[in-house]
């Protein structure tokens, strides 16, 4: 951890930065701005209170960054007025983007943004940022009084947001949205037909015949994005492996993609694809998406962001409703599990230069108020509970009947924000099976080798899981 | 009066050297410096390693792949590329038929000339999305389409492109799709180059040729090509250079950016996933260094062979 080299960096830049005055006067701007140490948490001034826990200093700024994707960026105008009404001299600077690391990853070493809502496709690697120390801990957020309710932070979240966003046992990542994943049906379809979502594997199996019949593909997926068909993979390999199976999975522990359960979980996708049960064509993530909507195909999985990302091209008549991922059936070891946590991670940055206004305007957002304004203008439920009470949409109320017949424990995966290598190759892997390319003994057989790659590559730090 | 010239030179120089320093070849040396080291790009902790993210390099199957199929296309871009144009090029300007009014170019060159230049306009993330809707893997894609309302493809089995790791000549599908792109947006730019080139060729070369009794190929072969040779070379370099980024078709075309499965990786991807998605800005930057030295030589190399003496005229 020597700092020389990185001086020695600066006082070169300094005096490149001077050589350029005498050039331009823009060169100098943009390198002075590059080269000139962060103000130093100027938020130490403010006074702290119950009412203030991180002492936010009147008349700074913060600047906050949200990914525009599936969820848009209304809900995010709404906590900023709800920030406000209570500091209405900070001046909070939003902007939303969908290329999340393409504009903030250059900034984190020297002007980061205070508050980055990293999600999306372009995302900066969770384990990179932790390992880097390029991100701050959050632990004292959740041990603040909540915003506009009883008790803490903490208190207020729905379960599994505050493991989902744990690091090497610091919390980091405040994940926003709880996000229910499962197979999506257009209910009143399936009402005229008589046909009824399937549990397991078996039920669809008999029941794409009659699909098929009709003229629709059973089961249309995104194939330009790897870690669209990852999700479901993994979710049946939790339903039948069970949740230790997957830990071990996490923690590259040896032979764990060989354990029981995993093979058979696989082999049923592979079943899928061979009978041809797939919409013939690649499509990404909208396309397939658009596809399911125009009627093209019976089933199609993606999490609770659905609804809000295909708003505008909704046909009259089409009811989206979500069940859950299939499982095997009586050899599963944990059929009722069902695939939720919070997602759409916002992180404030080491180097933010107002992290007290970063972390009072996360308290902002998990506020009472501010859940409800995203629930109700996303149609997805946010982290904290009770969020979705008092929405009325279809949709919605699909996926809180889900997690009412859900165990008490959730599918989650870490591998992928574990390692980015592994992250990668359970992509190409997932794309790979689906393309019919890939058996399911063989991608057991690629991934157990990733892995152990991974577990031997000592520049790579390792991460652990224990629930 | 000469130092006069000088102060004036310098003047005139200073600004735009000044720039290229400061934001062309410092960046070059910053990344050569953090090539030495084990820097993660997103803090301003780094340690020295010396050599090591080389000696890694080597071992790396990930860019032994990637540049195999650089190779790849460092062969067929600058081959097909030239090809196309150098052909275009010659209807345009000396294809069509010589009579009264001499030498010239097929009927309509003029109009031929801009619709090939065209792409050149469009920049590459323009050509890579509307490429993207002409390969889309289904019956809404363009060329699917028409082919499955010709029948002479199922609806059940699309072209996928991009999504085409089958080998084909031994190298995979998703590769010559891509070379497509690159020589259809490449051949007008050089079309014009080469063009430019054969009017500076004097008529009365081609008169006499023509007169001779030599027809369109003899002509071609004997007397546009052997005076080409300095243009060729050229844009054989400033091809090779294209050939050997690609990174923009790659980013935004292929699934998982060198996708499917590593199908499609090049040296770019393979920086831009150490750098971006690993963290592992030091590595990343070896390879960026290794693919620049790379170039150069590969640059000197190529001038060295063509050159030759200059025909004037």
């Amino acid at each position: 951890m020597s700092v020389t080299p990185d001086l020695d960096r600066r006082t070169l830049l300094r005096r490149a930065a001077a050589a350029g005055l005498l050039v331009t006067p823009a060169a100098g701007l943009l390198s002075a701005c590059a080269g000139s140490t962060p103000s130093q948490n100027d938020d130490s001034a403010g006074e702290k209170s119950n009412d203030n826990p991180f002492g936010v200093q009147d008349g700074s700024a913060v600047k906050v960054v949200i990914f525009n994707g599936g969820l848009g960026d209304a809900w995010a105008k709404e906590d900023q007025a709800i920030f406000n009404a209570k500091y209405p001299n900070v001046t909070v600077n939003m902007s939303s983007t969908q290329k999340i690391k393409t504009e903030e990853q250059p900034k984190m070493a020297t002007q980061p943004s205070d508050v980055v809502m990293n999600s999306g496709a372009d995302m900066m690697d969770i384990s990179t940022l932790v390992n880097e120390g390029a991100i701050e801990p959050l632990d004292d957020l959740l041990a603040a009084p909540a915003w506009d309710s009883e008790g803490t932070v903490a208190d207020t979240l729905l379960p599994g947001t505050v493991g989902d966003g744990t690091y090497q046992g610091k919390f980091f990542v405040v994940n926003v949205a709880y996000t229910v994943w499962g197979n999506w049906y257009n209910s009143v379809l399936f009402d005229k037909e008589g046909w009824t979502p399937p549990k397991t594997f078996d039920d669809f199996f008999a029941l794409a015949p009659k699909i098929k019949a009709k003229g629709m593909a059973p089961y249309v997926y995104d194939a330009v994005h790897g870690y669209y068909p990852r999700w479901a993979l993994m979710a049946t390999v939790w339903k039948s492996a069970g949740k230790q199976a997957v830990i071990d999975i996490d923690n590259l522990k040896e032979n764990a993609w060989r354990a029981e359960g995993v093979l058979p979980a696989l082999e049923a996708w592979e079943k899928l694809v061979k009978d041809k049960l797939l919409l013939p064509g690649k499509l990404d993530h909208t396309q397939s998406q658009q596809a399911w909507l125009d009627g093209k195909a019976a089933f199609i999985q993606v999490g609770t962001w659905l609804k809000n990302e295909m708003a505008a091209t909704i046909p009259p008549g089409f009811e989206m409703k979500i069940s859950d991922y299939w499982g095997l059936g009586a050899t599963d070891k944990a059929p009722n599990d069902v695939y939720a946590g919070a997602g759409e991670g916002i992180v404030v940055p080491a180097k933010a230069p107002n992290k007290a206004a970063a972390k009072e305007f996360l308290r902002a957002v998990l506020s009472k108020a501010g859940s409800a304004k995203f629930a109700e203008l996303t149609k997805s439920l946010a982290s904290t509970k009770g969020s979705g009470d008092n929405v009325q949409d279809a949709a919605l109320a699909s996926a809180n009947e889900l997690m009412k017949n859900a165990s008490s424990d959730l599918i989650s995966i870490k591998l992928w924000n574990f390692y980015a290598d592994l992250d990668k190759e359970s992509q190409n892997l997932s794309a790979e099976l689906m393309a019919g390319r890939l058996t399911a003994a063989q991608f057991v057989d690629k991934m157990q080798a990733a892995a152990d790659k991974v577990a031997k590559d000592s520049s790579i730090t390792k991460q652990t899981r224990d629930a | 009066m000469r130092h006069g010239v000088a102060r004036f030179v310098t003047g005139f120089l200073a600004l735009p050297v000044g720039l290229y320093l400061f934001y062309v070849v410092w960046p070059f040396l910053q990344a050569a410096g953090y090539s030495l080291t084990d820097w993660g790009g997103y803090s301003d902790r780094q340690q020295f390693v010396g050599l090591e993210n080389y000696v890694r390099l080597f071992s790396d199957e990930l860019i032994r792949k990637a540049f195999w199929h650089n190779v790849f296309f460092l062969i067929t871009v600058p081959l097909f590329t030239i090809a196309l144009a150098l052909f275009l090029a010659f209807l345009l300007n000396v294809g069509g038929r010589g009579d009264k009014a001499g030498i010239r170019g097929v009927f309509g060159s003029g109009l031929y000339k801009v619709i090939f230049f065209f792409p050149q306009v469009l920049s590459l993330v323009v050509i890579a999305v509307m490429w993207q809707q002409i390969y889309r893997a289904d019956g809404q894609g363009l060329i699917n389409g028409v082919l499955m309302k010709i029948g002479l493809i199922s609806e059940d089995d699309p072209i996928t492109f991009m999504y085409d790791p089958e080998p084909f000549l031994g190298v995979p599908a998703v590769l010559w799709w891509l070379l497509l792109i690159a020589v259809w947006s490449g051949a007008g730019f050089y079309m014009v180059l080469f063009s430019a080139a054969m009017q500076s060729i004097p008529k009365d070369i081609f008169e006499a040729a023509i007169l001779d009794g030599a027809g369109r190929v003899h002509t071609f072969f004997r007397i546009t090509l052997p005076l080409l040779r300095d243009t060729v070379s050229v844009a054989w370099v400033y091809l090779g250079f294209i050939a050997l980024d690609m990174f923009a078709l790659v980013y935004i075309m292929t699934p998982s950016q060198g996708g499917p499965n590593h199908a499609s990786e090049i040296f770019a991807s393979v920086i831009h996933f150490n750098a971006f998605q690993k963290g592992q800005f030091g590595y990343a930057c070896a390879i960026a260094v290794a693919l620049a030295i790379f170039t150069i030589l590969l640059a000197a190399l190529q001038l060295r062979i063509t050159r030759r003496e200059r025909i004037e005229y």
